[in-house]
């Protein structure tokens, strides 16, 4: 349970680590707060010959509000973001279900955009990103792209971010007024990796619940509109559209049932937030 | 920039419990390993190795942290606690050390010392901690003895002794 040798490079700029990464390309890891890639590490899982921090990189470490979005850059750890006393008015989803990341130990050191680069399926920041239409910032050398959550994740642990490329930061819109949201999950202990994640966002138009834990990538269900009546047939048929698998953690019965019923609560929860 | 070569030792500089102290290891070392074996600070236990179990927690910056997920070289220029330093003097407990001795809240001792680092850093930050803030920081560590309910209690004590403590300051 050691890592293999690699090289350690700590950058003091993005430009630096971007540079080194597109010359690099897939004999390189990026390294942010390591509490996923480490632990790939540890196990030799993963076994990168560079090691590339940016840590001590002052401008990874912002968060901007504003031009209606939040955007979070790569070094932003997840203890700090849900230390904002304003984070449940910039973005109340993210202020709901950071505290279901990991535990109080690993939020420390584990950041935003480690935690999406990592892609679990069952990671609630990743769900995030795809419940609330978020972009990854991915930089290759100088250029820019960005990607959706939909686009992103590409299966288990697999991600549209090339090995040449570092994600620089990520963007969540902010909602519109009058939306409410709801998390919620069900794992074995209060941090452990999920069974089941869901999200709801509610707005005027539209219903949308997005589910972690059951498929290799996040799943996103909207509905224009849920009448109760309706509602637990559209969650049942939801449920069976899923790629429920059963393993030595749950049955996919179970899983099936967890989409219904927490589905129900957590879009509960939305609407009587939504106003 | 600077490059550290998988194939050399090389000499890092961080501040442990207090004290500057300086270690040699190689890239790949590991926080809890160098504690250890390279500074003899064998307090930190070491269990699972990969985030889970809690035991190597120390304090990185004035945040709980796993040791055993964070390499050495990262801490350079950084400020670690370890349990070696929760100890007012030598020979006398902490509050909270104390009150785990009155009230059994360690069996064999093995996940003691982290769990010791992560209720030391929750009593710091909030010292009005109640059973449910308790028990969120308890669910990054593993403890196989006892149950839990026992630490839960000499924590909560703990924070009652803090606080008439510093009403009487």
């Amino acid at each position: 349970m050691k890592p293999a040798p690699f090289d350690y490079i700590r950058c003091d700029s993005l430009d630096e680590a971007a540079g080194l990464i597109f010359e690099t390309g897939d004999e390189a890891r990026v390294i942010a707060g390591g509490q996923s890639l480490m632990a790939m590490l540890n196990m030799r899982l993963a076994r990168p010959s560079v090691l590339i921090d940016f840590m001590n990189a002052e401008e990874t470490r912002r968060v901007e509000t504003g031009k209606n979005m939040l955007r979070i850059g790569a070094g932003v750890r997840q203890a700090e973001l849900l230390a904002r006393k304003d984070l449940a008015v910039l973005n109340p989803l993210l202020a709901k279900l950071l505290p279901w990341v990991g535990h109080p130990q690993t939020r420390a050191r584990g950041t935003i955009g480690g935690s999406i680069a990592h892609a679990d399926p069952s990671a609630e920041i990743p769900l995030a990103l795809c419940a609330l239409d978020g972009k990854v910032v991915l930089r290759k050398g100088r250029k820019l792209r960005r990607v959706g959550g939909a686009e992103f994740f590409l299966g288990m642990m697999l991600t549209d971010k090339a090995e040449d490329e570092l994600i620089e930061a990520v963007e969540f819109p902010d909602l519109p007024a009058g939306s409410g949201t709801g998390f919620g999950e069900v794992g074995r202990r209060k941090g452990d990796f999920a069974i089941v994640a869901c999200a709801a966002v509610v707005t005027k138009s539209r219903v949308r619940l997005a589910v972690g834990g059951v498929n290799d990538t996040p799943v996103v269900k909207d509905w224009d509109a849920l009448a109760p009546e309706d509602e637990a047939e559209a969650l049942n048929a939801l449920a069976w559209s899923l790629d429920a698998r059963g393993d030595l953690h749950a049955t996919a019965r179970y899983r099936r049932d967890l989409v219904r019923g927490l589905g129900a609560q957590v879009l509960k929860e939305a609407r009587a937030c939504a106003g | 920039m600077r490059r550290l070569d998988a194939r050399q030792t090389h000499v890092i500089r961080f501040t442990l419990n207090g004290r500057a102290v300086e270690a040699h290891c190689s890239p790949r070392m590991l926080l809890s390993d160098v504690l250890r074996g390279e500074l003899g600070a064998t307090g930190t236990h070491v269990g699972c190795e990969h985030g889970v179990c809690g035991a190597c927690t120390v304090r990185i910056d004035g945040m709980m942290a796993r040791s055993c997920l964070t390499l050495a070289v990262q801490v350079e220029g950084a400020t670690v606690d370890t349990v070696e330093g929760v100890a007012p003097a030598p020979g006398r407990l902490s509050v909270l050390q104390d009150a785990f001795r009155k009230h059994h809240a360690l069996q064999c001792g093995f996940c003691t010392a982290g769990i010791v680092m992560s209720l030391d850093t929750l009593l710091r930050d909030a010292p009005d901690a109640d059973e449910a803030r308790i028990r969120d920081v308890l669910s990054g560590h593993l403890c196989r003895c006892t149950g839990y309910h026992a630490i839960v209690q000499a924590a909560l004590e703990a924070v009652e002794t803090l606080r008439k403590e510093t009403d009487h300051a």
